[in-house]
């Protein structure tokens, strides 16, 4: 008897060994998807389309999505925290059954996910999109219990509202200041759009107020453009410090609102934005996917795990430079990740790996600028295609800028449609 | 036609030497993984729900000549169409074209 595993097994060789009816009959192959952000939901929908004889099961503990994308915008005001809220109903007419649970481990050799109430759901293939995790250790003085005293605002939701309500409580004059981390972590020009917007709020609302950037690198992703936009739109509103100055920031008393660096120089702040180390979410950490950088290595062509067996990673969790941990390369890893296992599952070859990625910034609201790639696998690694990609050019007038900040809206708007669906 | 078909021949040869790797026609899977990223910008099967250009359902013929102007840097005001477009090759923005001009124009929710 050929069991439904030994189909899985033997791929297309079993499959061609057997009549039709039998395939018809054998029970549908089982993909547990972990996380609903940009990866895993862009995986689950994908399977869908690709192969709707697989069963699609989407594990996330949270009733809804709420995107980091457009979070700099709520804490600058110019929108709501719903407006960048994502349910997965959309995804359940699709067919996909949804699980709102957190996941504990995963039972490697019995092919299951473990849940957190003990419960466990059987898989073919796996596919983890767990985001990023904060370092607690890695940055002293600052742990779970200093992020509720000064925030990090790097996972949207409770932490950017936070981060709101005490941007609205400042008074004018006073300090805002934020450190940021050293490569690599979760959207490399994310805290510069956020200095620019939360410099748009001040401005209109505390215009006596400063903003001071602690950074523990000198050069980062769109530098010369937003330095540019800074001094455009804020005069000197906006300070930052490099890691050659200074900026590098090795201690928080967040009770004290201080940031101190590595020369011991102590910023105190009113508001205090600390922007830790970070590293691949907890269940791929404590399933053994992640090297000694806290990332997971995986396959280029499948973004299957390097050290684990029938599991996909895709998203900020995995180690996949040049391509950056954006949510658009989320997205595109998710749609390959989905492409290889409906080809592997279904006998048939997978696909070549392409990716794109666009990450637009606002420096203002209506002052976009953006850096774009074209990716492809090249001699086993992901690639860059020369000649392509690149950002903004410096000194474009104020149309285009206002053209890219439209552009954004427009990005937000198409992937979050094309990922959860529609707004209703 | 007799006469012609060797040269053909030679011609087509001559082609699968020079060329690189990317200049094959691509799969329809493969078509499809190309096409995917388009989405994420111009919304699901190529129907944009805002401020993006949508490009399902264009003239085949239309949208290949506009990639092709994006890649060879030739629409002035272009932002990120250019930087993207020169990551493709020709067979590969042929295959785009093919790609959306075949979706409806308008995909229902």
């Amino acid at each position: 008897m050929i069991t439904r595993r030994d189909l899985l097994r033997g791929g297309a060789a079993a499959l061609a060994t057997l009549a039709a009816p039998h395939v018809a009959r054998a029970a549908p192959a089982r993909v547990v998807v972990v996380g609903g952000g940009f990866g895993g939901a862009t995986a689950a929908r994908q399977l869908r389309r690709l192969a709707p004889e697989i069963a699609v099961t989407l594990v996330d503990p949270a009733p809804r999505f709420v995107t980091c994308p457009f979070s700099n915008l709520v804490l600058a005001g110019l929108r709501n925290i719903g407006s960048i809220s994502h349910d997965f109903a959309a995804l359940e007419r699709l067919g996909i059954t949804r699980v709102q649970a957190a996941a504990r481990e995963i039972d490697q050799s019995g092919r299951r996910l473990v849940l957190a109430d003990g419960s466990a759901l059987p898989y073919d293939r796996l596919v983890l999109s767990p985001g990023v995790d904060m370092r607690w250790d890695a940055l002293e003085g600052y742990d779970e219990a200093a992020a509720s005293l000064a925030p990090h605002a790097w996972k949207a939701g409770e932490q950017t509202l936070l981060l709101r309500r005490q941007l609205e409580a400042l008074e004018d004059g006073g300090l805002v200041v934020m450190t940021v981390p050293d490569n690599p972590y979760r959207c490399p020009p994310g805290p510069y759009e956020r200095v620019g917007l939360i410099a748009h709020y001040l401005k209109t609302a505390r215009p006596r107020a400063k903003i001071l950037v602690l950074d523990a690198k000198d050069a980062f992703s769109k530098k010369a453009l937003f330095q540019e936009g800074w001094k455009a739109l804020y005069g000197d509103m906006v300070e930052w410090i490099g890691q050659a100055d200074d900026g590098a920031v090795v201690r928080v008393d967040a009770a004290r609102r201080e940031a101190v660096t590595a020369f011991g120089t102590v910023h105190k702040a009113a508001v205090l934005n600390v922007i830790p180390p970070q590293q691949a979410g907890a269940i791929a950490r404590r399933a053994g996917l992640t090297d000694a950088s806290g990332w997971v290595p995986v396959k280029p062509e499948s973004f299957a795990a390097r050290q684990g067996e029938h599991i996909h990673v895709v998203g900020d969790a995995t180690q996949a430079a040049p391509m950056p941990k954006s949510g658009f390369c989320a997205s595109g890893q998710g749609r390959l990740a989905s492409a290889a296992i409906a080809a592997e599952l279904g006998g048939r070859p997978a696909p070549r790996p392409a990716w794109m990625n666009t990450c637009y910034s606002l420096v203002g609201p209506d002052y976009g600028i953006s850096v774009a790639d074209v990716y492809r696998v090249a001699e086993g690694r992901i690639a860059t295609v020369p000649g392509a990609g690149g950002v903004s050019p410096l000194g474009a007038d104020s149309a285009f800028r206002a053209a890219e900040a439209r552009f954004a809206g427009g990005w937000y708007d198409a992937i979050t449609a094309d990922i959860w669906g529609p707004r209703r | 036609m007799k006469q012609l078909a060797p040269a053909l021949g030679a011609a087509a040869l001559l082609m699968a030497a020079t060329a690189p790797v990317a200049a094959e026609t691509p799969s329809a899977a493969d078509a499809a993984m190309l096409a995917g990223g388009c989405m994420s910008c111009h919304g699901p099967q190529g129907a944009s729900p805002g401020a993006m250009p949508s490009i399902a359902g264009r003239p085949e013929q239309e949208l290949a000549t506009l990639l092709l102007a994006f890649r060879a840097g030739e629409i002035p005001g272009t932002t990120v169409m250019t930087r993207l477009m020169k990551g493709f090759a020709p067979e590969e923005i042929a295959a785009l074209a093919r790609y959306y001009a075949a979706l409806p124009a308008r995909s229902t929710p």
